[in-house]
């Protein structure tokens, strides 16, 4: 699981939850993939982000080195920060372990890279 | 049996191992594939020459994402399979995987899509595969949680393989309930074969549907245009009990050597319930 999916997952599809945001990361496995960097897409993604959220999430998987804790004025045109971002929305992987939803406590794994969101038939809304 | 993928087992259990490697593998399935996500873009009228976040709607294993990939988008992608996303994992593609059932809602944060996109896979959401399933709650549940996760003025385009012409109208109405408008653009509607429905759904703004391709038709809502050609059924048979119908079941009688009425002008008309 990349930090940009983590950013924007909810468990607000539990039955009961109301924002379900944001889900708590507990990994086991952390790996770094290469991406592309487009510094035209992080300038454009930076905006929609919660970005607390993205400090907390990469400080808790040991990724925060580097990152600033609070958005800079222009940081569209500070292209150490862009591949900074970059590298934490999208290279960095989770690749085992767990979410936890903040409301109900529910985890969901994650394994092979890949959060299991499903629900059983008595959480679903 | 019927072919179709929906009519033989849940899609966690139909696109299995195999089934997703398989799938993946056929040169065939990549091209055509490919050419509905391209079109699907093209539907979805991005802005200009920037990258933007999609949401691939059972993304599988990433075909279409690739193709979302070539244009310069990044996308996170949901599907029901873990079979297709470990695929997807393994051919390295650069999107966002999770496992997920689109009939239990879209779990992502409001505003955070660009648009979305989904490549033959929501024709699922007519299946009730378990008991509590009910397509019409699913439906609802997906359209409004899709809805809310996509900015202002961003699309939705889904390419999909409707059964009939009820599930075109549930499909439009429980779209246009959660707030959506737009509706489905067929592209080629005179070709068996190259024949594809594309719903396109638009959260604000005005903006006519855009045109279909292989017609001259100049009326651009092709909901009514799917109307109109449904008297013809979606495969190209016509309706039972229409008139044409009828007609070709007459003509077959006939070719049989089977006594048979002649074709008049009140053949597969209503009976007016006057005597
Ligand atoms: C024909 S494949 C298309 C995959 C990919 N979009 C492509 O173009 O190759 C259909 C996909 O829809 C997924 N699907 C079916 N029902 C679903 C559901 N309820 N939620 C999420 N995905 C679903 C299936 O698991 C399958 O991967």
């Amino acid at each position: 699981m990349k930090l940009i999916t983590h950013n924007m997952l909810t468990s607000k599809c539990l039955k009961g939850v109301v924002t379900g945001y944001p889900l708590a990361i507990n990994a086991t496995d952390i790996k770094v993939k290469e991406v592309d960097f487009n510094p035209e897409f992080i300038s454009r993604v930076i905006p929609k982000l919660d970005w607390e959220v993205l400090w907390v999430a990469a400080d808790s998987i040991g990724h925060s080195d580097g990152l600033p804790r609070s958005l800079e004025n222009k940081y569209d045109e500070n292209e150490e920060f862009l591949k900074k971002a970059h590298k934490v929305l999208l290279e960095v992987e989770v690749e085992e372990g767990h979410l936890t939803c903040p409301e109900s406590g529910r985890q969901f794994p994650i394994s092979k890279g890949i959060p299991n969101m499903l629900l059983n038939e008595a959480e679903v809304q | 049996m019927s072919k179709r993928p929906e009519h033989q087992a849940p899609p966690e259990v139909f696109y299995n191992d195999e089934e997703a490697r398989k799938y993946t593998q056929n040169s065939r399935i990549i091209e055509i594939q490919g050419q509905m996500t391209e079109r699907c873009l093209e539907l979805l009228l991005l802005p200009e020459d920037s990258s933007c976040l999609l949401l691939d709607i059972g993304c599988g294993s990433g075909l279409s994402g690739t193709v979302l990939e070539e244009n310069g988008h990044m996308w996170i992608g949901m599907d029901i399979s873990s079979s297709m996303l470990d695929v997807a994992v393994e051919r390295d593609t650069e999107g966002g995987l999770v496992l997920a059932d689109m009939g239990e809602g879209v779990p992502f944060r409001a505003g955070c899509f660009d648009g979305a996109v989904s490549v033959s896979a929501i024709q699922w959401l007519f299946n009730a595969d378990k008991k509590t399933h009910n397509p019409v709650k699913r439906l609802n549940k997906f359209f409004t949680t899709l809805y809310s996760s996509l900015s202002r003025s961003a699309r939705a385009v889904f390419q999909f393989y409707p059964e009939n012409e009820k599930q075109l109208e549930l499909l439009t109405t429980q779209a246009m309930k959660a707030g959506f408008y737009g509706g489905v653009v067929i592209d080629y509607p005179n070709s068996a074969k190259a024949k594809k429905f594309f719903l396109v759904l638009m959260t604000g703004g005005v903006g006519p549907l855009p045109q279909a391709l292989g017609t001259e038709e100049p009326d651009s809502l092709q909901v009514k245009y799917a109307k109109r050609e449904a008297t013809k059924g979606i495969r190209g048979k016509p309706i039972k009990n229409s008139k044409d119908w009828i007609l070709e079941k007459k003509e077959r009688r006939r070719k049989q050597g089977k006594i048979t009425k002649p074709d008049t002008k009140y053949t597969g008309r209503k009976r007016s319930g006057r005597f």
